[in-house]
């Protein structure tokens, strides 16, 4: 299944990333997709540590890194030199760069529909500096300026963006890199803004097992607390492992357990949560796909 | 070609004749002809560059950063509040080596609300790594940003061109557009993103690299002040107008000098003409480049500093900046803040006043 994505590495080995990081893994195969052609821009995000130290870098392409709230516009600076043009500009910013203080430059850039395609890999909290309270932290998670749990809940950047009508948009996750790969490919074939959110579990931040990365994302999924569609043309397609998780989730609690940051959360309002949104996302995909959802 | 043009359009002139690739800049008075005019040369076609018009004056500057890191020519314009919103990018321009330049309007801060001429915002990021100079005609703005580009590229540094805020942002006076020609080449950037050699640039970096790289911003600095002179000599051989880092009016037999920035100090020049008439040994010097900060040549005269500024509990930043790199008294006239008028006949009456040392404020005092 895997044949088709390039054997080219460009994450390569001795990063400084923590055993197990999601955000990684969505890189290697976000960077196989898009190949030598390619610059990144990183904002403050734990990606900027990951590279590794100066002389040194974990990446085959060029990095611009760039202060936390200027990734989007330092991209579209990039792909508005004329010199840049038929090159891959990607910002990939975690989740506390897009959502909170990069959530300016982000939706001004694809107001002008910057040739760019931003990625925000979500890890759910501000991982970088020790898993503090990021907006797209989930209720009930503790981090350490949560301590007790997060009292209320994600900001949902992807209706914002939505609201922005870009060119391309979708949802994926590190655990099923060959969707993700197939999407960054397909993004990249577009002119104009193209905006990527993809949920990469973090073992230090969320408490788990290293070894469990794969197995939470696409539990993520499968409990519908992640949902993998594609928004293009100015609707949303459900992809395959979300339509079955709409037709038959699975327990929230097999997901919120192997988690220490959901030690104490209340899953009864969490999985009222949980099923608003998966009405919310069943209404974004059209009445058709609601009934496919539960035939 | 001769033509008649405010302080602004000359700024836009000059990034056109600069053949700067991309422009990225956000309104704010009394910047906003200077975005304007650059918008209109590029609908119209008279100007070959992209134009961003971005959200917020932060995502100008990382804009132009962008642009710049591929290794494109980039430009900006700001004023007050717009400048100290750009203060994180100002250093991230600088720390990252990246000859941008940006024409800045010099403009009071808030609160209260205040649109006139003032330095505090141009001064205040004194300790960015930017070079600075202040411009005094409308001729000078577009020479200076010619002149900029040239040395910015040389020596890995951004500049800011600094003209007041409607004194000179807003008079007509008239400038000569003659074609830049070759002056400033095609731009060559050694440390550009390229997809076939990659690099990570603003990566994390150890104590001791870190510190190397602070220390190259400094030397480039003082490199950049004689690299200027190259750029003022082959200017004025091309061009035919002079310029220097500080430019001094009847200074030879002067016992007393007169030193200032932008108009204030232009304005300064009339009030020596007045005084010499009153058989006064006044002389005037207007620092035009402030960053890298140039010797003055003060030694055993009477010191007479205009600041358009003031660093709360310290004093005029000029005056301390004089007192820094000369061992003279000086007398701090801390006037014209927030756009109060400052005419030459007011100067030259503070001037007969003056102690040898102290500190003044016009209209408080």
């Amino acid at each position: 299944m895997l044949d088709d994505i390039p054997q080219e590495e460009y994450l390569l080995k001795g990063n400084t990333a923590c055993a197990g990081c999601g955000a990684m893994l969505a890189l290697r195969y976000i960077l196989k997709a898009a190949g030598q052609n390619t610059i990144i821009v990183n904002p403050a995000c734990c990606s900027t540590v990951c590279q590794g130290t100066y002389p040194k870098t974990a990446y085959g392409v060029p990095v611009l890194n760039i202060a936390f709230a200027a990734a989007a516009a330092a991209a579209d600076g990039i792909a508005s030199a004329r010199r840049n043009k038929g090159k891959n500009i990607i910002v990939f910013a975690g989740d506390g760069g897009t959502v909170d203080i990069g959530i300016q430059a982000l939706s001004g850039a694809i107001e002008r529909n910057a040739n760019i395609l931003y990625i925000c890999y979500d890890n759910e909290a501000y991982s970088n500096t020790g898993m503090q309270k990021s907006g797209s932290t989930p209720y009930g998670a503790i981090t350490t300026t949560t301590p007790t749990g997060r009292k209320d809940s994600k900001k949902d950047i992807d209706l914002i963006i939505m609201a922005h009508r870009p060119k391309y948009m979708a949802s994926a996750s590190a655990a099923y890199p060959k969707d993700l790969y197939e999407k960054v490919r397909k993004a990249l074939t577009i002119e104009g803004t193209k905006f990527i959110h993809v949920l990469c579990p973090c073992p230090s931040g969320w408490r788990y097992s290293t070894e469990k990365t794969v197995e939470l994302g696409r539990l993520a999924v499968r409990c519908g607390m992640w949902f993998l569609y594609e928004y293009e043309d100015g609707k949303v397609k459900l992809n395959a492992p979300t339509k079955a998780a709409l037709k038959r989730p699975a327990p929230l609690a097999d997901y919120v357990r192997p988690q220490g940051r959901f030690k104490g959360v209340n899953l009864e309002r969490l999985q009222k949560e949980v099923d608003e949104e998966m009405d919310r996302i069943r209404a974004l995909a059209g009445i058709e796909n609601a009934k496919e959802a539960s035939e | 070609m001769k033509k008649m043009a405010t302080g602004n359009q000359a700024a836009a002139l000059a990034v056109k004749e600069s053949n700067v690739e991309v422009v990225a800049a956000y309104p704010i008075t009394p910047q906003t002809e200077v975005v304007e005019t650059i918008a209109s040369l590029v609908e119209t076609g008279k100007m070959n560059a992209s134009y961003i018009r971005v959200e917020s004056e932060h995502s100008a500057l990382a804009a132009c950063i962008g642009a710049s890191a591929s290794g494109a020519r980039a430009f900006t314009a700001t004023s007050s509040h717009g400048l100290l919103y750009m203060h994180e990018m100002i250093h991230w321009a600088a720390g990252a080596r990246l000859p941008i330049v940006m024409a800045n309007i010099n403009r009071a801060i808030g609160p209260a609300w205040n649109i006139w001429a003032d330095h505090s915002d141009s001064l205040s990021q004194r300790d960015t790594g930017w070079m600075q100079f202040y411009a005094a005609t409308v001729q000078e703005v577009y020479d200076t940003i010619l002149m900029s580009y040239r040395l910015a590229e040389k020596v890995c540094l951004p500049a800011m061109v600094c003209l007041d805020g409607f004194i000179l942002s807003h008079a007509i006076q008239p400038l000569d557009v003659t074609p830049s020609g070759d002056f400033i080449p095609p731009i060559s950037l050694p440390h550009a993103l390229d997809t076939k050699n990659p690099m990570s640039y603003g990566n994390l970096t150890g104590p001791n690299d870190y510190f190397k790289f602070r220390r190259m911003i400094h030397d480039a600095m003082k490199r950049a002040d004689k690299e200027c002179r190259e750029v003022e000599r082959e200017f004025a051989e091309r061009f035919g107008r002079k310029y220097g880092p500080v430019m001094e009016y009847r200074t030879d037999d002067a016992d007393t000098i007169i030193v200032g920035m932008g108009t204030m100090a232009r304005e300064a020049e009339v009030a020596v003409d007045l005084l010499r008439k009153e058989g006064l040994k006044v002389g005037s010097m207007r620092v035009r480049q402030f960053r890298p900060f140039p010797r003055l040549g003060l030694e055993g005269k009477k010191v007479v500093a205009l600041d358009r500024d003031c660093s709360y509990g310290a004093g005029g930043i000029l005056a301390q900046e004089i007192r820094f790199h000369h061992d003279v008294p000086v007398y701090n006239i801390i006037a014209g803040i927030g756009g109060q008028d400052v005419r030459y006949e007011v100067i030259a009456e503070l001037v007969r006043k003056a102690r040898p040392e102290g500190e003044f404020w016009l209209g408080v005092d």
